[in-house]
């Protein structure tokens, strides 16, 4: 298969701080004194420089759909406006063959005096189609947003999720050769992110080289046969989206301990009004438990900090498979356990799980705060890694195994006994898990 | 340049681009404005109304023997044009500064399709200015056929500026405070409201250097019949030629920064 995209020791630089000579002045006194021989300010000291890329290489074969994992700031996002063409790389060569596309934001250039069909145009000619396109694809772009009767609206009149779907809708549409998405499977309700993915399944089947980056790793999972993680401005590793995506997952998590401090850690978001200082296992004692089975009762006790007084606050507790999937989010809010008021200052508190479904494995625990209206106030994903232990919770003297999958029920076989009452010997015969592998 | 140039190909392959964005402009120039494209003629035609009161009758401003207003008119039309485009396109790399950030494009599309946009409001009074013409029952000559050179030198210099005043922008924020400011002044080194025979012989030279003065003076001439200095207007299309060449210079020199510094 010929290549399509080639990147050859790229790098970027950002000087950090002021941007220089913002200021025409200052431009005017440099111009003199390099005039006068007092040698103008350093441009680039070192010290205070970013490099975004360092030096990164690989190749993607035509066709190829390939996902971009990384922390913030590990420089996916860069690496895509560099192979865009948006910005320009201080060192290196890349190379990009066919007609190229990028979806860096939904939604790019919409004007909110225009009404939907004249930003559907605008926006598909910023994203490079042409109006032939634009009008032969315009029936599917309409109904794929649902915005069907307010075509001849303004798009201020709209709702958040209309102008995403319709920014959205408008980039399904685009027939490119290669094309560049970062995070914008993030939008809309359920239904449509998976509208959504079958779209980018849809635009990856048909011979197009993607590279996607995104935080949601099921997706990439789902639609990337191979994947790159990157750090520091390097590829980090390279290769089978699964393998890849596990050996991530380990490297964020802070390893199995019976508490955690996360004060240091960096991968957080939200307002930063609540901040998570410790998360602790306990088992049902209220002690720190050192190792979890299938089937345990489990207590994790979640420390905090709370910036000031904040009223309706509530809590979450995400649970993870190792590819990403997310397996649950039990919160506050929807066990309907209100906290009128939060004082400011550290607090706790628990979240007492009676019975752990899970299979053995491993599995990966998130928290976040926020408040009443939606606001995140601190989110860690990913943040301590769950090992469930293999237990004999059936007593079968078997055990529970992990390739029998995510999760198991408490739950016992039965044979119905027949009309004429024989065989009842066997009513009562062997328990078995179940497993669960529309989930996996 | 060449046709081959890889500039010209890729300007050639964004064309539908430039089209939409200038279509957006006009779309929304004119949006929830209850007059609407009025306001296209209504600007110079206050403009006009006020010069002929305070210049023309009040200070006696001599108009070469063409009735005052049609005279600050026709050179109004030009003028509104320029200092109209110039405004928005010395903004237009900022205003769009998402655009910048988040898809590649030809960045000149941006100054260029204000520049487009202004057309059709230079076309609006430029009917109006026909208008003018039947009511004082002026007829322009053979001299009409010349009125696409000044056009296109309007049209180059506007671009030229609007494309180093655009560049210039996003790294020195001084342009946004110093734009509007300039362009006043600018309006009166230039011959909208007198004739460039009112300034002495011996300083015709300075005002020639000023772009402007040739094209209104070029203007003048062909709709008009007014006189038309030839020296006047070979320096003007000359420091025309100049100004393009250098904005084009400037913009393909630091638009590889933009997206970073913007």
């Amino acid at each position: 298969m010929p290549r399509s995209i080639l990147v050859d020791r790229l790098s970027k630089k950002y000087t950090l701080g002021e941007t220089q000579n913002t200021m025409l002045r200052d431009a005017l006194v440099n111009t003199l004194r390099r005039f006068t021989g007092r040698g103008a300010r350093a441009g680039s000291s070192g010290s205070n420089c970013l490099w975004a890329l360092n030096e990164i290489s690989f190749e993607v074969q035509q066709g190829e759909v390939v996902g971009l994992i990384g922390r913030n700031g590990a420089g996916k996002s860069t690496l895509l406006k560099v192979l865009s063409r948006i910005t320009y790389p201080t060192s290196g060569r890349m190379e990009v063959q066919g007609r190229v596309a990028s979806l860096l934001e939904v939604g790019t250039g919409f004007h909110e005096e225009l009404t939907g069909r004249e930003n559907i145009y605008l926006n598909g000619s910023i994203l490079g189609m042409s109006k032939r396109e634009i009008e032969s694809s315009m029936d599917q772009i309409v109904s794929f947003a649902d915005i069907d009767g307010f075509l001849d609206t303004p798009i201020k009149r709209y709702s958040s999720g209309m102008r995403m779907r319709l920014g959205f809708s408008v980039a399904a549409h685009l027939n490119p050769d290669v094309l560049f998405v970062d995070e914008v499977l993030a939008v809309g309700d359920v239904g449509f992110q998976k509208k959504c993915l079958g779209a980018m399944r849809e635009l990856g089947s048909g011979g197009r080289t993607i590279l996607f980056v995104s935080h949601n790793l099921a997706a990439i999972e789902n639609l990337c046969k191979r994947t790159i993680w990157v750090s520091g401005g390097k590829v980090q590793m390279d290769g089978d989206s699964r393998e890849v995506i596990k050996a991530y997952l380990k490297s964020v998590s802070v390893p199995e301990q019976s508490g955690v401090d996360l004060t240091a850690v960096d991968t957080r978001s939200g307002t930063g009004l609540v901040r998570f200082t410790r998360l602790e296992l306990c088992g049902p004692d209220g002690l720190e438990q050192h190792a979890v089975h299938s089937g345990d009762p489990l207590v994790l006790k979640m420390q905090y900090v709370c910036q000031r007084p904040m009223p309706h606050l509530h809590f979450g507790f995400r649970l993870f498979s190792n590819l990403g999937t997310k397996l649950t989010d039990l919160h506050t809010w929807g066990t309907g356990f209100d906290i009128p008021m939060t004082p400011a200052g550290p607090g706790a508190i628990t979240l007492e799980i009676d019975f752990l479904n899970l299979m053995p494995g491993t599995y990966y625990i998130g928290i976040w705060a926020a408040s009443n209206g939606g606001e995140f106030h601190d989110v860690l994903d990913h943040v301590m890694t769950l090992e469930v232990e293999p237990s004999d919770y059936f007593g079968s003297g078997r055990g529970i195994e992990s390739r029998f999958g995510l999760i198991f029920f408490p739950c016992r076989w039965k044979i119905p006994a027949p009309e004429d009452g024989s065989n009842s010997s066997l009513a009562d015969a062997i328990s078995m898990p179940t497993t669960c592998d529309s989930i996996a | 340049m060449s046709l081959r140039n890889p500039l010209i190909t890729e300007l050639w392959q964004y064309r539908e681009l430039l089209y939409f964005l200038a279509w957006r402009d006009v779309k929304v120039r004119y949006k929830q404005a209850a007059l609407g494209a009025a306001w296209a003629v209504i600007q110079p035609l206050f403009t006009m109304i006020i010069f002929t009161l305070f210049f023309g009758r009040l200070a006696g401003v001599p108009s070469e023997g063409i009735p005052y207003p049609l005279f600050s008119y026709c050179a109004l039309v030009p003028w509104t044009y320029f200092s109209g485009v110039l405004g928005q396109a010395g903004q237009s790399l900022l205003t769009n500064s998402n655009l910048i950030t988040k898809v590649y494009f030809p960045r000149v599309m941006l100054p260029a399709s204000s520049a487009v946009s202004g057309l059709l409001d230079f076309a609006m009074g430029t009917i109006f200015l026909v208008a003018l013409m039947v009511h004082y029952r002026v007829s322009p000559g053979w001299s009409l056929l010349m009125a696409p050179v000044f056009l296109l030198s309007l049209f180059l210099f506007t671009i030229g500026t609007s494309m180093l005043t655009a560049a210039l922008n996003v790294r020195y924020r001084d342009i946004k405070y110093a734009l509007p400011f300039l362009i006043q002044l600018w309006l009166f080194v230039t011959p909208v409201i007198y004739p460039m025979t009112l300034i002495p012989k011996r300083f015709q030279w300075i005002a020639a250097l000023n772009p402007l003065s040739g094209i209104v003076n070029g203007f003048r001439a062909c709709v008009l019949g007014a006189r038309l200095d030839t020296g006047l207007v070979s320096v003007s299309l000359a420091t025309t030629l100049l100004i393009f060449a250098a904005g084009i210079r400037y913009f393909r020199k630091t638009e590889r920064a933009f997206a970073d510094i913007i």
